[in-house]
């Protein structure tokens, strides 16, 4: 049923392996196809373990798929755990990204559970001798009614594994009698008490750590090297392979000390940087995928306005709070590797062809990790411990520094969008077309119905490394449309919630339109001078969002302080509604930095901005009051949460400050630093 | 030079071996193994290293271990007594104050010291004193409520007569 399983490279985990009663009988004979018991499986004691390939990076998934299973199963959250993201436990997964969890996850583990409750019915109707139709499930237990029999989960499976497959078409309890609850969070007690062991926190036994030689800027090439300093150090052990050059040591500070020790010359490439960035990436395009609606020419013919703008976006950093990290510990063949990734399917695919051994021989465990956004699809730290601790035959973990996280990891790709629209006097769009130079496709699409449209992706040889971001390039080209969006009103002399409605044919995004405005108060416009308020809508993966912003510009200095921001978000069915509203709240502040102050600085592909004192993130005083309105719509599947909340941000700030001031902002970020913006 | 010192963690003593100038992060994640205190910046920029030396805030990445023998050191692990959450660990939890969790124990380090001196606070107040602290997932509505809530519950219970 869905684009999640592979089980045809791959048979289900063995639920053994030391986690959930191994070894024992199973309740039907075994056979290829997908059975119940690679998913779910229940002890002696009842105790619901559910193994998923999808990882914990803060967005509480962890708790939403608990309580999706809970429901089916009809027992309480806390009788359900959740192995995540290990490679030997879980069934194939591509990943924790792309909004996937709510929308194909959260249903397939819904009907795996309602497939277990309907087997466990029909083995307590056999054992019983009573019809099936006669029997409910309640806290745990299968129950008769009528004689006052129950039963046990565990007692029915004898804690075997559940080898029947599951039912695709199982009743699950329809949307809208679905129980819409705000549990505690699932695994959050050992958050609070520090006891939960992060990929950093880790240690094997006998374990070494790592620190690896790094190139000064993307594309660099080792010229030479000299490691006979550091290998003159007690306790150090230089690796070398290649390019690949690397020190284990005690522990990290040795490490560390030994890899400055060492000595080398590299070649580097001209890269483009600052304020020839965005002239390089607008020449440097590969071929354009170009999507072509109607005919620009009769579009612009019958205009009463057209406008002509360019937008740009600087390369922004992820900056996750826990670095990426890695342990790697090899018994002869077989490699264990337990890393911070959202993908650890993929991160196994890497390691096999970087050491040339079967997928099978290679365990990717993923412990709950220290956020992603997504900057932690690949295995960067992975196969570097992987290598280090081949050669040395010990367990060696890696941990990146700060500095390494800032100019080794990859970046949001930064990007140049030229807008040229034609509209008629009443607001409605008749021509649309938009350039996108490597900021990248997701969001591209206008939501407004416009009947000629061009919209061209540019993609480029970044100077720097690029990769993937929450919400990916629909931050950008969001940006870009409602900003010009607030342009085409302004020139037009329309309210710009006024000139979107006009355009827009899809209820839902409608919908979450007037919803954040009405809450918002849009029209009644702040009295004081150098205050003013900002709109902006978009969709992106099924989910649709509005936000309105206020701001306050400091005449004297330009400083701008963003005051109240209200954002409408709809993603159909609503499983958890404070995890949608945290989600909500923390895009809306991520966003904030990538609207005001975020850049990654670089001259000729070294990155400047190598610290988190040289990167200005967003902090508790620059948080405005945040209200977030959330639609439930019962009668559509859910959608992520994690992603296009942070869409709308920037635009409605930029727009405000365009309201507040007169001048119009069109590059990201809007403010350098805290110095204000430039005029 | 390696030398041992004598350190003061959650009440209990510890005799460690190390340079005077490593920082106090690194030697209480090696060896009283007490991981509570997270990695972040590595320059005193973020928080996550957060604890609290003599009732003030330490960023435990900036400081040598050399300066802090003898002193009281409190890390996240010494909040929880007798398997008892502290009512900020509560607060925390009850008001979703935590996303990838990665910040949470120098976040509530870092309030701990706060109410410690001044148990009635005003928004502002936790503000401005969480300042250093950062939370990349983006909770801080959530963590001033939760500081706020604790607050109240603390005022209330007057348990701060018995500090951790
Ligand atoms: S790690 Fe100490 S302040 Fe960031
Ligand atoms: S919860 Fe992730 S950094 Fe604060």
């Amino acid at each position: 049923m869905s684009e999640e399983r592979d089980t045809r490279t791959r048979p289900g985990p063995e639920p053994g392996a030391g986690q959930s009663g191994g070894g024992q009988r199973p309740l039907a004979p075994e056979s290829d196809a997908p059975k119940i018991g690679d998913w779910l499986h229940i002890d002696t004691d009842g105790l619901i373990t559910v193994y998923t390939g999808k990882v914990e990076v803060g967005q509480n998934i962890r708790t939403s798929l608990a309580q999706v299973v809970a429901e089916e199963l009809c027992d309480s959250i806390d009788r359900v755990k959740l192995v995540m993201g290990d490679t030997d436990l879980t069934p194939f997964d591509p990943g924790t990204f792309g909004s996937r969890t709510s929308s194909i996850m959260a249903p397939h583990l819904r009907t795996v559970a309602a497939s277990t409750r309907e087997l466990l019915r029909e083995l307590a109707a056999r054992q019983w001798q009573v019809p099936r139709e006669e029997l409910c499930a309640a806290g745990g237990s299968i129950l008769h009614p009528a004689s006052g029999r129950s039963a046990g989960y565990g007692t029915l499976t004898k804690g075997q594994k559940i080898n029947e497959h599951y039912n695709e078409d199982a009743p699950v309890t329809p949307p809208d009698r679905r129980t819409t609850a705000n549990a505690l969070r699932v695994g959050g007690r050992a958050l609070v008490t520090g006891e939960h062991q992060y990929v950093t926190d880790l240690t094997v036994p006998g374990m070494l750590a790592g620190s690896l030689l790094r190139p000064p800027a993307f594309g660099a090439t080792l010229r030479s090297v000299d490691t006979m300093a550091a290998e003159a150090m007690p306790d150090v052990l230089v690796v070398r392979e290649g390019d690949f050059i690397g020190v284990v040591a005690p522990d990290a500070s040795t490490a560390a000390g030994a890899i400055s020790a060492v000595r080398e010359e590299w070649h580097r490439h001209e890269e483009a940087s600052g304020e020839d960035l965005y002239s390089y990436l607008r020449t440097h395009p590969a071929e354009p995928p170009v999507e072509d609606t109607g005919s620009l020419v009769v579009g612009r013919a019958a205009a009463d306005l057209t406008l002509d703008t360019t937008y740009t976006a600087a390369y922004i950093a992820h900056a996750p709070p826990e670095a990426r990290a890695a342990v790697a510990e090899w018994s002869g063949e077989k490699l264990t590797l337990w890393t911070g990734t959202q993908r650890p399917f993929g991160v196994r695919g890497e390691l096999a062809l970087a050491f040339d051994i079967p997928e099978e021989q290679i365990r990717v465990i993923v412990p709950d990790t220290g956020a992603a956004y997504g900057g932690k699809h690949t295995g960067d730290a992975a196969v570097e411990a992987a290598r280090l601790a081949r050669a040395v035959r010990k367990p060696v973990k890696v941990v990146w520094t700060r500095e390494e996280e800032f100019a080794q990891a990859y970046v949001r790709p930064a990007g140049v969008i030229d807008v040229a629209s034609a509209v008629r006097s009443d607001g409605s769009l008749i021509a649309w077309e938009f350039h996108n130079y490597n900021a990248g496709a997701a969001g591209i699409r206008t939501p407004y119905a416009v009947p000629n449209q061009r919209v061209a992706i540019h993609p480029t040889k970044s100077p720097l490394r690029e990769g993937s971001y929450r919400a990916l390039a629909a931050t950008v080209n969001h940006f870009a449309r409602e900003t010009h969006m607030d342009e085409l009103a302004c020139a037009l002399e329309l309210d710009p919630l006024a000139l979107r409605l006009r355009n827009i044919r899809e209820s839902r995004l409608w919908a979450v339109l007037e919803a954040a405005a009405s809450r918002f108060g849009w029209g009644m416009r702040p009295a004081t001078d150098g205050r003013g308020v900002g709109i902006a809508c978009g969709t992106e993966k099924n989910s649709f969002v509005a936000t309105c912003a206020e701001v306050a510009v400091d005449p004297a200095s330009n400083r701008v302080t963003v005051g109240r921001v209200v954002q409408a978000f709809e993603c159909g069915t609503i499983i958890n509604p404070d995890a949608v509203l945290l989600q909500n709240e923390g895009a809306i502040i991520q966003g904030l930095g990538g609207a005001l102050f975020e850049e990654i600085r670089s001259g000729n592909g070294t990155i400047l901005s190598d610290r988190l004192s040289r990167y200005r993130v967003p902090r508790f005083a620059d948080v405005p009051k945040i209200e977030v309105v959330l639609l439930d719509r019962r009668d559509l599947p859910s959608a992520g949460a994690g992603e296009t909340p942070i869409v709308g941000i920037a635009p409605a700030v930029g727009n405000a400050i365009f309201d507040a001031t007169g001048v119009r902002l069109r590059s990201l970020p809007l403010v350098s630093h805290d110095s204000g913006f430039a005029v | 030079m390696s030398s041992v010192m004598d350190l003061c963690v959650n009440g209990a003593a510890h005799r460690v071996s190390a340079e005077a100038e490593k920082s106090l992060l690194l030697v209480l994640r090696d060896d009283p193994a007490l991981t509570g205190a997270k990695i972040g910046c590595g320059e005193g920029e973020c928080g996550t290293c957060t604890v609290v030396v003599d009732n003030e805030v330490c960023r435990a990445c900036i400081t040598p271990v050399g300066a802090v023998t003898g002193k009281r050191i409190r890390t996240v692990e010494g909040l929880e007594e007798h398997g008892q959450l502290h009512p900020l660990q509560q607060a925390f939890l009850e008001c979703g104050a935590l996303q990838c969790g990665y910040c949470t124990s120098g976040m509530l380090r870092a309030a701990w010291a706060l109410l410690q001196r001044n148990p009635a606070l005003t928004e502002l107040e936790i503000i401005a004193h969480m300042q250093g602290n950062v939370c990349r997932c983006g909770c801080y509505p959530r963590i001033v409520r939760a500081i706020q809530q604790a607050s109240r519950h603390l005022e209330a219970s007057a348990a701060l007569e018995v500090p951790r």
